[in-house]
């Protein structure tokens, strides 16, 4: 069963990866994008550790419901709201247990980025974040290695695609032979969680 | 690349305390990154936001006063504010007769403030939203974000802050908004790329001799680069894209517009070849603005903006404005 502190060392794991690879995100955002990407969810993942540390709610649905929150009132851009309704959409679909179970949290995900893709407009295979989070969450039910596993080829995949929502969608062909940076940080965060696997492990 | 900061990380608040000093008409809130009318609520007056990423000056905050937006919100470079700011601004600014966010069409943008719209109505304000998206470069369809609003946001703040300014109800204001916007068409070129205070060094690469045809105010990358071409070719391209998908039969206001690297002594000379093409194409001219108003930090180039207005849109164009960035008839 995952609960509170899970979620919580969850995010500080996701804040610590965002941070080792801020300037990679940056370079990826630079020709197809304007070049924030990393220094944008830094501040973001930032401020989430700091407000957790503050307030520690007891709850998963807690925890995710604030650092969305938290995501929402920090970033700006077009991440800034994807990000923060990911995170609060997925701990609202929590509610208030205690404790849940990964197939619980996998389904909470799943509500998660179908608010994304609500929200984005975006589609698989539009070469975005959602190219690395739907293929996590099918992959999910066999445990978050795998989920990482199949969140990181769906970012290496974006790379042949032309990007048809946000920044990158004007260049249209031009777009093609990158890999998007926001499926990228989606997979960090996905990789989040067998980092914090790994360490309770230890 | 040498720029005239501290550190990135503190350029916008930086920006702010000097703007404060600058302007003591405005509000300007440093910590939540507001700047607003300091006269702001007006009893009965519609008002006007707008925001978007910082690096665009005088776009917003510097189209903040009598006659154009009520407050205004920056975000981090290039990157859209949060709704926290928005809401703070709509509270600031509304006077009980509601408040229009003018919102230039960047998938950023269009969130945070359609998130803040809601926000906004839960506290019992009345929010009409416009969105800007003139730029002709980009093909509109359901392939891309659609059409970015550019120069066109500066018309729309002038023309539908004048109305806001004679009390004009909140839904008038939305319609002048929104007749500015479709009435209006923008092309951008870039001729050399900009350099973000985070990343440090130009945000694509440009070579010598080759320009950026359709370039956005955001540093991102345009359309179709070619060799580098002259005044006069730039005009009839840009001119060319814009008159490819209008045919204005009233006078245009016209907006040449330098991206923020780009002396006005090169400015007014491309005017005269925006002119000459218009001449040729019958296009009659009301009235024009040569400067730096929509920038992109330190690009060089241009973007030209055309609107199609009638007798009552210029002379809300025409109306006193004070503001920083725009000030005429006061």
């Amino acid at each position: 069963m995952l609960d509170a502190d899970f979620f919580r060392r969850w995010m500080t794991a996701t804040a610590a990866s965002v941070e080792r690879e801020a300037e990679r995100l940056t370079a990826l955002d630079s020709p197809i994008g304007d070049a924030d990407h990393g220094s944008n969810l830094r501040r973001g993942f930032t401020a989430v550790t700091a407000t957790l540390e503050k307030e520690a709610p007891d709850t998963p649905g807690g925890v995710l419901t604030l650092a969305g929150r938290q995501l929402i009132s920090t970033v700006g851009g077009a991440s800034g709201p994807l990000y923060g309704t990911l995170l609060r959409r997925t701990g609202k679909a929590l509610g208030d247990a205690a404790e849940v179970s990964e197939e619980q949290f996998a389904q909470a995900l799943r509500a998660g980025v179908d608010a994304v893709m609500t929200l984005g407009g975006a589609a698989p295979g539009d070469k975005t974040m959602i190219d690395a989070l739907v293929p996590a969450v099918d992959a999910l039910a066999d445990g978050f290695a795998a989920a990482r596993a199949a969140a990181e080829a769906g970012a290496e995949a974006t790379t042949p695609l032309q990007a048809r929502k946000g920044r990158a969608s004007y260049l249209g062909e031009r777009s093609i032979g990158h890999q998007d940076p926001g499926a990228t940080s989606a997979s960090l965060l996905i990789a989040g969680l067998v980092e914090v696997t790994e360490a309770a492990g230890e | 690349m040498k720029m005239l900061i501290n550190v990135p990380e503190t350029v916008v608040a930086d920006a702010l305390r000097g703007m404060a000093a600058a302007h003591p008409e405005l509000t300007v809130d440093i910590e939540n990154r507001v700047i607003v009318r300091r006269d702001a609520p007006v009893a009965g007056k519609v008002g006007l936001v707008s925001g978007g990423g910082s690096g665009h000056e005088p776009l917003h905050g510097g189209f903040v006063g009598p006659g154009m937006l009520s407050a205004a919100c920056p975000g981090e470079v290039f990157t859209s504010p949060v709704p926290d700011q928005m809401v703070r601004a709509a509270a600031a600014v509304d006077s009980g007769a509601g408040v229009l966010f003018i919102v230039k069409n960047y998938t950023g943008d269009v969130l945070n403030f359609d998130m803040a719209a809601e926000l906004a109505e839960d506290e019992g304000i009345q929010v009409a939203k416009v969105l800007v998206n003139d730029d002709v470069a980009v093909t509109d369809s359901l392939y891309t974000a659609g059409r970015r609003g550019t120069g066109a946001t500066l018309f729309v703040e002038k023309i539908a802050g004048a109305a806001a300014d004679e009390g004009q109800p909140l839904e008038r204001v939305e319609a002048v908004a929104r007749q500015v916007n479709e009435n209006s068409r923008s092309f951008g070129v870039a001729l050399s790329a900009c350099t973000t205070p985070a990343k440090g060094s130009p945000t694509f690469d440009l070579p010598a001799g080759e320009l950026e045809l359709g370039i956005g105010i955001h540093g991102e990358p345009g359309r179709e680069r070619r060799s580098m071409m002259t005044s006069r070719e730039i005009a009839d391209f840009a001119v060319g894209a814009i008159l490819d998908d209008i045919s204005p039969r009233n006078p245009v206001l016209v907006l040449v517009n330098g991206l923020g690297a780009t002396p006005l002594l090169e400015l007014y000379g491309f005017n005269a070849e925006v002119q000459r093409v218009l001449a040729e194409r019958g296009v009659p001219v009301a009235r024009t603005l040569v400067g730096n108003y929509v920038t992109s930090l330190d690009m060089s180039g241009t973007s030209v903006t055309l609107c199609q207005i009638d007798e009552e849109l210029l002379r809300l164009w025409d109306a006193p404005v004070k503001t920083p960035g725009l000030r005429w008839g006061i």
